[in-house]
């Protein structure tokens, strides 16, 4: 198997300022003006970046700050309390748990596993919706897809943030 | 002991990742729970609205700036089409001049009538514009956010509308902003009355379509294709004669007690950005309670036997 994704460089430590900013910038993308099918195919962004600091930096953001996260973005959304929460906590812990195991794949193969982790998001929320109304619209589960197409990406965008001075005494 | 299969923990990081989630779940299911039934949280739902509606305004830049750029083009490139446009509003506008004027020689008239038989004049009400900054947010709701909320003095159950007809509810108000509540939001009922007969009925929400349904309408009740639906106002909530939906299709199957009848709501649920926030009417009196007006019933038929 190849081994290409964890190359040895050793990353700067990441700001708080840093995480807090990708969180905010992914409740703002959550909050443009979709529509229609545009709604349907929204990537989850908050989901990603959650997701995504969860693997790398599971000591720093972990399920309790996944949680608040969820809390605002219920307010946001205007869902019920604890809807949004209880699926990022669901995610955050599948994160954590399984940050190790992602970590030793490529970002090609953690792309499939990453799917599960977010399907499971997704269905959680549509469970808790469909408690609370009584009905389940099929074509939300669109999101979960797109939100792992977006996977690739976003990793590399956030990596190559993080990675900015890195060789500032050699030029 | 420490024995080879158990790690040794070196640094104390707090609680092991399951029972922060369940810990967390837990909470979240608490709070689903309170939510959904009790709705205790509406105060700190407008608390927590004050750190992300600026977050939300950003999000409606992009929006607001691309509709500005796109009437900057039309008003550069198509001249010709606004002289027209303006033409057939002036037109428009003396038509509707000239209806008002009817209107108000009808309502003098109405009042009239009214004040002859003794009953009590309509109730007027006043609008206020206000402009939507989100439509649905949720795949699975119904609901637009406006721009005005208790600053503009805003209340739970105000009823909003648009040129055309009722448009929806407002069932949340926050400092700035408020929620409302389409009325093609699943269980949304709306009471009206078919404006060609009279008939009264209540017409509820679709949910997961743009539609309206017209439940418990018996097999025989006088409803056809293109009858349109106003607001009976019985309610006391929405202010009577105002169009709602018309009637699209209608089922009726022997098998089933009841028809099954879709309509399209009349006014742009899905479409405008400005929309019209009626103040609310008058409270009418209390519906009174029908336990102790069983009661009472019950002890005059026993007041009548001991006598």
């Amino acid at each position: 198997m190849p081994y290409q994704y964890s190359k040895p460089e050793i990353q700067r430590p990441v700001s708080n300022t840093f995480i807090i900013l990708s969180a905010l910038a992914a409740l703002f993308l959550n909050g443009l003006p979709w529509e229609g099918i545009g709604l349907m195919l929204r990537p989850d962004f908050v989901a990603l970046v959650i997701l995504y600091w969860c693997t790398h930096k599971p000591l720093r953001v972990g399920i309790g700050l996944s949680w608040a996260v969820g809390i605002l973005a219920d307010v946001a959304d205007a869902s019920l309390f604890g809807q949004h929460a209880l699926a990022y906590t669901l995610l955050a812990f599948g994160g954590v748990v399984l940050h190790r195991r992602l970590q030793m794949f490529d970002l090609r193969q953690q792309t499939i596993q990453v799917f599960w982790i977010f399907a499971l998001t997704y269905a959680v929320y549509a469970l808790v919706n469909w408690q609370a109304n009584g009905y389940v619209v099929w074509l939300y589960f669109l999101g979960c897809i797109t939100s792992t197409l977006l996977w690739i990406p976003l990793s590399i965008m956030l990596q190559a943030m993080q990675q900015k001075r890195v060789d500032n005494n050699h030029p | 002991m420490i024995d080879g299969t158990q790690s040794f923990r070196f640094f104390n990081r707090g609680p092991s990742p399951v029972a922060r989630l369940v810990f967390f779940a837990v909470l979240s299911l608490l709070l689903l729970f309170v939510d959904a039934r009790y709705r205790y949280l509406e105060s700190t739902r407008s608390a927590l609205s004050v750190l992300v509606s600026p977050i939300q305004q950003l999000a409606t830049l992009p929006g607001a700036l691309w509709q500005q750029a796109s009437d900057f083009f039309v008003t550069q490139s198509m001249q010709r089409d606004l002289i027209k446009q303006n033409e057939d509003l002036k037109l428009r506008h003396e038509s509707d001049a000239a209806q008002l004027l009817l209107l108000q020689a009808l309502q003098l008239e109405n009042q009239q009538l009214r004040n002859l038989n003794g009953l009590p004049i309509r109730d007027e009400f006043t609008s206020q514009l206000a402009e939507i900054i989100y439509a649905e947010r949720d795949v699975f709701k119904r609901k637009v956010l406006i721009n005005k909320g208790a600053n503009a003095e805003l209340r739970v159950g105000q009823v909003v509308m648009d040129d055309i007809g009722i448009v929806g509810q407002i069932t949340r108000v926050y400092p700035w902003l408020s929620e409302v509540t389409l009325i093609t939001e699943k269980d949304h009922a709306v009471p009206v009355q078919v404006l060609r007969n009279g008939l009264r009925t209540i017409v509820f929400g679709a949910g997961n379509t743009s539609q309206l349904s017209l439940r418990y309408m018996p097999t025989s009740a006088d409803i056809q294709d293109d009858d349109v639906l106003v607001t009976s106002g019985i309610d006391g909530i929405y202010p009577p004669g105002i169009p709602v939906a018309k009637v699209v299709k209608i089922e009726r199957d022997p098998a089933y007690p009841f028809a099954h009848v879709t309509c399209l709501p009349l006014a742009g649920v899905d479409k405008h950005r400005n929309l019209l926030i009626l103040s609310s009417l008058p409270k009418l009196p209390e519906r009174p309670d029908e336990k102790s007006a069983a009661a009472e019933a019950n002890n005059r038929v026993k007041a009548r036997k001991n006598n």
